[in-house]
C-alpha cells in the first residue's frame, strides 16, 4: 500500500531535468519514471517530554500547593460575597447601595468560580496522569460491509413504516409540517390594528388642514414669527396630548415633525412646493424614510439633516433629497399655512405615506 | 534598677530639647499652617478675579476698550468694522453679546485654524476682556444678551429639563450629555463640565451648526431647567460602574470585543498548552 502511494506521488512530482535531487528509477508498469529518494518523510510522533512535577518532587509540591491554595481561595470568595450581601445591603434604595452591593458580590462569586476553574486546569495539567495517547485516523469511507447494511436498514425502515408506500400518511405529515408556522404568521398580523386596515394606518397621520403645528411636548402652538432664522423646532400636531397614551404614542410616531427657518434665498423650492413653506420655513417629517429612526440631527449652517442610526443625510434646503446613505426616498413636507392668529398650521395631511417602505405603499 | 537608668539616661535629652529643638511635630504645624494660607490667599484671589468680572456692558469705556480688542484680535477675519468676510468669517453685527461670551469664553474663538467647526480650548482673554468685546458688538446692533446669573445657577425643574432635553438635544449631544458625531468630521460636543452660561448662550446663539433655540421656542425658564438636567446627571455617579464616556453601544461593544474576547482567547491558549 505505502509503496504504491509513494510511486504515484513521485509520478505526480517528477522533478526537472539538472535537479539536485538523486534520481532513482521506479518501475510502474510501462513507463519508467525517475522518483526523488528525499521525498517528504513521515517525521512520526515527537519523542515524550516528562513535565518538571513528575521528575522534581518539589515542583510537585509547589504544584499541589498551588491548586488547593486555589480551592482554599474559592471557598474563601463563596464566603466574602455571602458577607458582602450582608455588609453592603441595599435596602435603602440608593444607586450607590445598589453599585456597592454588586460590585462585592460580584468579586466574591468571581473569586469562587475562577478559583475552582483555574485550580482544576492547573490540577490536570501539571499533576494528574501524563500519558500520550495516539488515535490514528482511520479510512473515511466505510468498509463494503458497512455500507451494504445501512442502505439495508434504511429500506426496512421504509418498509416497515410505509414511508414510501403509505403515501397519505406522508403527505399529511408534509402538510403538518408546513402548517406548524402559521400561528407565527397569524400572531404578527396581530400586532397591527384588528379592525382597521393596517395599510391605510400607514398611509394617513394625525396633519389635516388647519391642525396647528405645536412644541413637543408642550403642546403649544408656534408663531411664524417665533420661528426666527436658523431655529428648529420640534413639532407635533394640535390635539396630541389628549389622546389616551398607547394611541398617543402610534399617532406622535407617525405625526413627528421638524420645523426650521433658513434664509428663503437658500431654499430651493420645486414649482409646485412653493407654495408649501412660508417665507422660509418648512416643516419635514421626523420619520427616516429607510428603517423609520427619527431623524433629527440638523445642522444650520449646511441645512444637512442626519439620521443617527445608518448615517441617511438629507438637504433640507433641497426638498430634503437624500445626499448620503442608505435612505431611498426624501423625507415627505408637511404643507403649512399661516392661520388669521399668526399660528403655523398644516394646509393638510402629507402628500405621501411617511416612513420606511411597505408593500402597499405605491398602491393607489 | 534599669528604669532608674533608663530614667537619668532621657533626663539630657529632654534637656535639650527644651533649650533649642523643635517639637518634630513643629515642622508639619508650619507646613500645614503654611499651606492653609497659601491656598486661602489663591482662593480669595481667585474669588476677586471673577468679582472683578462685573463689568459695565454700556458704558463707552467698556465698549472702547472692546473695540480695540477686537481690531487687535478678531478684525483680521471679520473685518474691522465686523461685518465678516464672505466665506471667511460672518457679520457678527446682531449676534449679540452671548454669542461673543460663548464663542471667545469657550476658546473657540479666535479660531487657531480653519476646519470642519472651531475647536474647544482653553480662553485666550480674561473675563474682563471678553465682556468688553461683547459690549462692543453689543453696541453694533441689537441681539442676544449675556444671561444674568439667576438663569444658568442649574436649580431649576430637572425633571422638565430631562424632557425637554431629550426631545431637543439628544439626537445629536446623547441622551447622557456626552456629545456625537455629526457630518464630515463636524461633532456635537460633550456637555459635562460647560458652565450653566455658555449651555444658556449656546442654545439661544445656536454657534456654528447647532441650530438656534431662541426664547420663544424654549423659555428662559426651560433653559434655566435643561441646564439643572445637565448639572444634575454632572453630579450622579455610574452606579453600572465605569461608564466608558456614556457613549453607548459603539464604547461598550468595542470593549468586550476587545478585552473580553482576547481574555478568552488568552484562556484557552492556558488551558491547551502543554504544561512544562
Amino acid at each position: 500500500m505505502a509503496e504504491d502511494a509513494h510511486s504515484d506521488e513521485s509520478t505526480a512530482v517528477a522533478p526537472a531535468h539538472g535537479s539536485e535531487h538523486s534520481v532513482a528509477s521506479v518501475d510502474v508498469g510501462l513507463a519508467v519514471v525517475p522518483a526523488p529518494e528525499d521525498a517528504f518523510q513521515d517525521p512520526g510522533l515527537p519523542p515524550h517530554h516528562l513535565r518538571v512535577t513528575d521528575t522534581n518532587p518539589r515542583r510537585q509540591r509547589r504544584a499541589q500547593r498551588t491548586v488547593f491554595s486555589l480551592f482554599y481561595l474559592s471557598i474563601a470568595g463563596s464566603i466574602f460575597a455571602v458577607a458582602a450581601y450582608m455588609a453592603f445591603p441595599i435596602e435603602d434604595g440608593s444607586f450607590t447601595a445598589i453599585r456597592i452591593n454588586n460590585l462585592f458580590i460580584g468579586l466574591g462569586i468571581a473569586l469562587a468560580l475562577l478559583g475552582l476553574g483555574f485550580g482544576a486546569v492547573h490540577w490536570a495539567k501539571a499533576l494528574m496522569g501524563d500519558h500520550e495517547l495516539t488515535d490514528p485516523r482511520h479510512p473515511v469511507r466505510g468498509s463494503e460491509e458497512t455500507r451494504a447494511r445501512s442502505i439495508e436498514i434504511f429500506q426496512q425502515a421504509n418498509e416497515e413504516s410505509g414511508f414510501g408506500r403509505r403515501t397519505l400518511i406522508r403527505n399529511t405529515l408534509i402538510g403538518a409540517l408546513i402548517a406548524f408556522p402559521l400561528p407565527a404568521v397569524a400572531m404578527l398580523r396581530g400586532l397591527a390594528p384588528q379592525n382597521q386596515d393596517p395599510v391605510a394606518l400607514l398611509k394617513e397621520t394625525m396633519w389635516d388642514k388647519g391642525v396647528r403645528l405645536v412644541r413637543d411636548p408642550l403642546g403649544t402652538p408656534i408663531k411664524a414669527s417665533d420661528v426666527t432664522l436658523g431655529s428648529v423646532f420640534h413639532v407635533i400636531p394640535d390635539g396630541l396630548n389628549k389622546l389616551p397614551h398607547d394611541e398617543m404614542l402610534n399617532a406622535k410616531a407617525k405625526a413627528i415633525v421638524l420645523l426650521v427657518r433658513m434664509d428663503p434665498s437658500e431654499l430651493h423650492e420645486t414649482p409646485e412646493r412653493k407654495s408649501w413653506s412660508y417665507d422660509g420655513i418648512v416643516a419635514y417629517s421626523k420619520v427616516c424614510t429607510h428603517v423609520g429612526c427619527p431623524v433629527a440631527l440638523y445642522e444650520q449652517q449646511t441645512h444637512h439633516l442626519l439620521c443617527p442610526c445608518h448615517q441617511s443625510q438629507f438637504d433640507i434646503s433641497n426638498g430634503a433629497a437624500v445626499i448620503f446613505g442608505p435612505a431611498a426616498r426624501p423625507l415627505p413636507q408637511l404643507p403649512i399655512a399661516v392661520d388669521d392668529e399668526g399660528y403655523l398650521v398644516a394646509q393638510s395631511d402629507f402628500t405621501e405615506p411617511v416612513g420606511p417602505s411597505f408593500w402597499e405603499r405605491d398602491k393607489a | 534598677m534599669t528604669s532608674t537608668e533608663n530614667e537619668t539616661g532621657r533626663r539630657p535629652a529632654r534637656g535639650a530639647r527644651r533649650k533649642g529643638k523643635r517639637h518634630p511635630l513643629a515642622t508639619v504645624a508650619l507646613l500645614f499652617i503654611g499651606l492653609l494660607i497659601t491656598g486661602g490667599a489663591y482662593a480669595a484671589i481667585n474669588a476677586t478675579s471673577s468679582a472683578t468680572a462685573e463689568v459695565d456692558m454700556n458704558s463707552p469705556q467698556t465698549i472702547e476698550q472692546g473695540q480695540k480688542l477686537f481690531v487687535a484680535n478678531c478684525a483680521t477675519c471679520h473685518n474691522m468694522n465686523a461685518e465678516g468676510v464672505p466665506g471667511v468669517a460672518p457679520s457678527l453685527i446682531g449676534v449679540g453679546a452671548a454669542s461673543v461670551d460663548f464663542q471667545v469664553g469657550t476658546g473657540r474663538m479666535p479660531m487657531s485654524f480653519q476646519g470642519p467647526q472651531a475647536l474647544q480650548k482653553p480662553p485666550q482673554f480674561t473675563d474682563e476682556q471678553i465682556k468688553q468685546m461683547a459690549a462692543y458688538i453689543a453696541s453694533l446692533a441689537p441681539g442676544p444678551a449675556i444671561p444674568s446669573e439667576d438663569l444658568v445657577n442649574g436649580e431649576g425643574d430637572v425633571a422638565m429639563g430631562g424632557e425637554l432635553f431629550r426631545v431637543n438635544c439628544a439626537m445629536c449631544h446623547n441622551v447622557a450629555g456626552a456629545g456625537g458625531a455629526l457630518t464630515e468630521g463636524k461633532f456635537a460636543p460633550d456637555l459635562s463640565g460647560v458652565s450653566g452660561s455658555h449651555i444658556f448662550e449656546a442654545m439661544l446663539t445656536g454657534p456654528q451648526n447647532m441650530p438656534v433655540f431662541n426664547d420663544t421656542n424654549i423659555t428662559p425658564e426651560h433653559k434655566k431647567d435643561i441646564i439643572a438636567y445637565l448639572k444634575f446627571i454632572d453630579s450622579q455617579t455610574s452606579v453600572g460602574g465605569y461608564a466608558l464616556a456614556s457613549l453607548g453601544p459603539v464604547a461598550e461593544g468595542l470593549f468586550i470585543w476587545i478585552f473580553g474576547a482576547g481574555v478568552i482567547i488568552a484562556i484557552t491558549v492556558w488551558i491547551t498548552a502543554r504544561s512544562n
